[in-house]
């Protein structure tokens, strides 16, 4: 029996807007969810309906096999935290982080030490005794972080708790909440648009687009095998390749192009849409693909070199950067070649991977 | 940088009362140039940015553009275009007005031919055509954005000026505003002077990097050399994500050892005594090593994964193919490619 339910949830609002439009998820006592999509994509709205913060319009929120769809907040026993975090300002950082302890009667040696363990978790240790202006903003939305995992609730909840620091301050607290929520075991929902912080934060991403949601599934799961274009192009930095054509006798043609891509596997016939992620194409002398390279971004590891082959959008792959390895003028004439095993089709007008 | 420098700032300093926001900042910009402004929160750059503009006076130092001296110039004589993070567009009016608004300030005598050629070719370089009558409110944040782009070019200023812009704006949609703003400004052929604090943003879109922390320049060069060669632990730790490994290390036989007592690299070098030892997490291998280290967290980021281990008590990161089957709890032997070490004298 899962520990979270949402059943046929919807959001209308009275204008008509259909913020969420009737999802069914089942997360499982100790997982790690997060919700990822593009700004407007409904889930904001669903995390505040698990939350109680906003009332659903249909549907139902089961929390550890109860109904709560009807309870207030409070009686949820779930942790918040937001992207704004909102501190008492006559409170010192330690009275903030150990005010929800303080809430439930926690005793005080005990207190104390809660609060000392996730603050030099969290690199706050020496900030205990400042008052949040005295901070800086990353350090106050830490602190709110801090404030939101030092109890253990029922869940936690969080919508973009990163979502203002700097990102050279980003990786250390994704490490830190991960291994937080891995040690406290708390069921998580995390609500984010980076595709990133989902990747490396999740035991299953659910992706949604328009209210819907678009797939379930582990990070790699997602990654590898998108069910839908808007997957393949939310989920990965930059997204995949998208080559619109059809099938013709163990070959992909592209549309508008003489390229013929081989394919070893039974395509179904109309237009379809080729898929691949930028770390398989490689350059390779006998490559169905010519094309010159029109952008090549150093990331550093990497280089994301962006190439025109006369398709529809300009393909993109990734290689290495550093050694030997140098950047591709503009201009310069490549040939390209896709991994087989990692190639990926879908329905030009659905969407839909086939 | 020399002869051909557009922008050229000569120990720029501005101070609020006591608080030095800059510091003896000199830095020039070639007239073909994109040259990114790296830093944290509070290091300077958007003062920089404004004393460029004419909007900050610098109380010592020269400016000058174009081999003049602009220092008294009010910001209008500059002939700057500033793009904010926050988009700063009238939200009441149309696109269209809003383009034409940098067109009709006085001064400026531009036909209405020649106001609505300018606002028909940024709108067509900034595919924002189909937005021209519909009001600025009515926008999502990307498109905002691309206007307040488009407000800047049509002016053709000398210099483009960025504060942040692509900062608000969801993940995915930066990266792809990035790759236009850089294809943009390769066709406009004007410099453009670009503040963030996002590393990816300053090395993919740089031709060269300038590193800012408390007012001062710590580094300057292409974002290779500072990537590869960086000047300092501050630096190396800014560049790069994950951020590169910074082992305090001392010399002892023929290897650099860690506090712990981890020997990680071999030392033949001229540097003796304790040292800091950099190496990126991709120049360090899971396996191969002799000394044992345990994966704490895996960080699945789709083409790669980012292990964190304990190695002896030293945290270490690795970058791990993306088919790596590693978990937490699991034994590595981390070894570090010798030739990819950096090492610098301990503070």
């Amino acid at each position: 029996m899962s520990f979270l339910e949402l059943r046929q949830l919807r959001k209308t609002y009275p204008d008509g807007t259909e913020a969420v439009k009737g999802i069914d998820l089942a997360a499982n006592a100790g997982e790690f969810i997060v919700l990822l999509g593009p700004s407007g994509c409904g889930k904001t709205t669903t995390l505040r309906m698990i939350a109680g913060l906003e009332t659903p319009t249909g549907g139902w929120v089961t929390i550890g096999g109860r109904d709560v769809t009807r309870l207030s907040p409070a009686e949820r026993d779930v942790g918040f935290v937001f992207q704004f975090y909102a501190l008492y300002p006559r409170m010192t950082v330690r009275q903030n982080v150990a005010f929800p302890l303080d809430a439930v009667g926690t005793k005080r040696t005990v207190r104390d030490a809660m609060v000392e363990a996730v603050a030099a978790g969290m690199g706050l240790g020496g900030l205990l005794d400042r008052y949040p202006r005295q901070l800086s903003g990353g350090d106050q939305q830490r602190v709110s972080l801090a404030r939101a995992i030092v109890r253990k609730p029922r869940m936690w909840l969080m919508d973009e708790p990163l979502g203002t620091l700097d990102a050279d301050q980003r990786l250390g607290m994704r490490e830190f909440i991960r291994s937080r929520q891995q040690e406290m075991g708390v069921t998580t929902i995390y609500v984010t648009h980076d595709q990133e912080e989902a990747m490396s934060l999740a035991d299953r991403i659910v992706v949604m687009h328009g209210g819907e949601i678009s797939q379930v599934g582990p990070p790699a799961d997602v990654y590898d095998g998108p069910a839908s274009l808007f997957v393949a192009s939310f989920v990965g930095s930059p997204g995949m390749n998208f080559i619109p054509g059809e099938a013709q006798a163990n070959a992909f043609v592209p549309a508008g192009g003489h390229a013929r891509i081989p394919i070893s596997r039974e395509l179904p016939p109309g237009s379809l849409t080729l898929g691949v992620r930028p770390e398989y194409v490689y350059e390779c002398a006998d490559g169905p693909i010519a094309g010159h390279a029109v952008l090549d971004e150093y990331q550093g590891a990497f280089r994301i070199v962006h190439v025109n082959a006369g398709f529809a959008h300009n393909l993109v792959m990734r290689v290495p950067a550093g050694g030997d390895h140098q950047a591709k003028p503009v201009g310069q004439r490549l040939q390209l070649g896709f991994d087989p095993a990692h190639v990926r089709f879908f329905e030009s007008g659905s969407g839909r991977s086939v | 940088m020399h002869g051909g420098a557009f922008l050229k700032l000569e120990n720029v300093s501005v101070a609020y009362g006591r608080v030095h926001a800059l510091r003896n900042v000199s830095l020039e910009i070639g007239g073909d140039e994109l040259v990114a402004v790296l830093g944290p929160t509070g290091a300077g750059k958007t003062t920089l940015l404004r004393a460029v503009a004419g909007l900050e006076t610098p109380h010592a130092g020269r400016i000058a553009m174009g081999g003049q001296d602009v220092i008294r110039d009010s910001p209008a004589a500059r002939d700057v275009a500033i793009v904010f993070q926050d988009f700063s567009l009238y939200p009441n009016w149309t696109v269209r007005a809003n383009l034409e608004f940098p067109l009709k300030a006085p001064g400026r005598k531009l036909t209405k031919d020649e106001i609505g050629r300018r606002v028909a070719w940024a709108a067509k370089l900034l595919r924002i055509e189909h937005l021209l009558d519909r009001r600025s409110v009515r926008l999502s944040g990307g498109e905002m954005q691309r206007v307040a782009i488009g407000r800047a070019i049509v002016r053709r200023p000398r210099i483009f000026l960025m504060d942040e812009p692509l900062t608000n704006l969801d993940a995915k949609l930066r990266e792809a505003l990035r790759v236009e703003l850089v294809c943009l400004r390769r066709e406009l052929k004007t410099p453009m002077l670009f503040v963030t604090h996002d590393q990816t943003e300053a090395l993919s879109m740089g031709d060269r990097v300038v590193v800012l922390s408390e007012g001062r320049i710590l580094q300057a060069g292409t974002p290779r050399e500072i990537y590869d060669r960086p000047a300092s632990p501050v630096v190396a730790r800014q560049i790069g994500q994950p951020a590169i490994n910074l082992l305090p290390v001392r010399r002892s036989g023929g290897e650099w050892v860690t506090e712990s007592g981890v020997a990680v690299a071999p030392a033949d070098g001229p540097h003796y005594g304790e040292m800091i030892l950099g190496v990126r997490p991709e120049h360090v291998a899971a396996t191969g090593g002799k000394r044992a280290a345990t994966v704490r967290v895996v960080e699945n980021m789709g083409p790669m994964k980012i292990l964190l281990a304990d190695w002896a008590g030293t945290d270490v990161h690795i970058i791990a193919g993306g088919s790596t089957s590693l978990r937490p709890g699991d034994v590595i032997h981390p070894k570090i490619d010798a030739n990819r070490v950096l090492l610098w004298p301990k503070e």
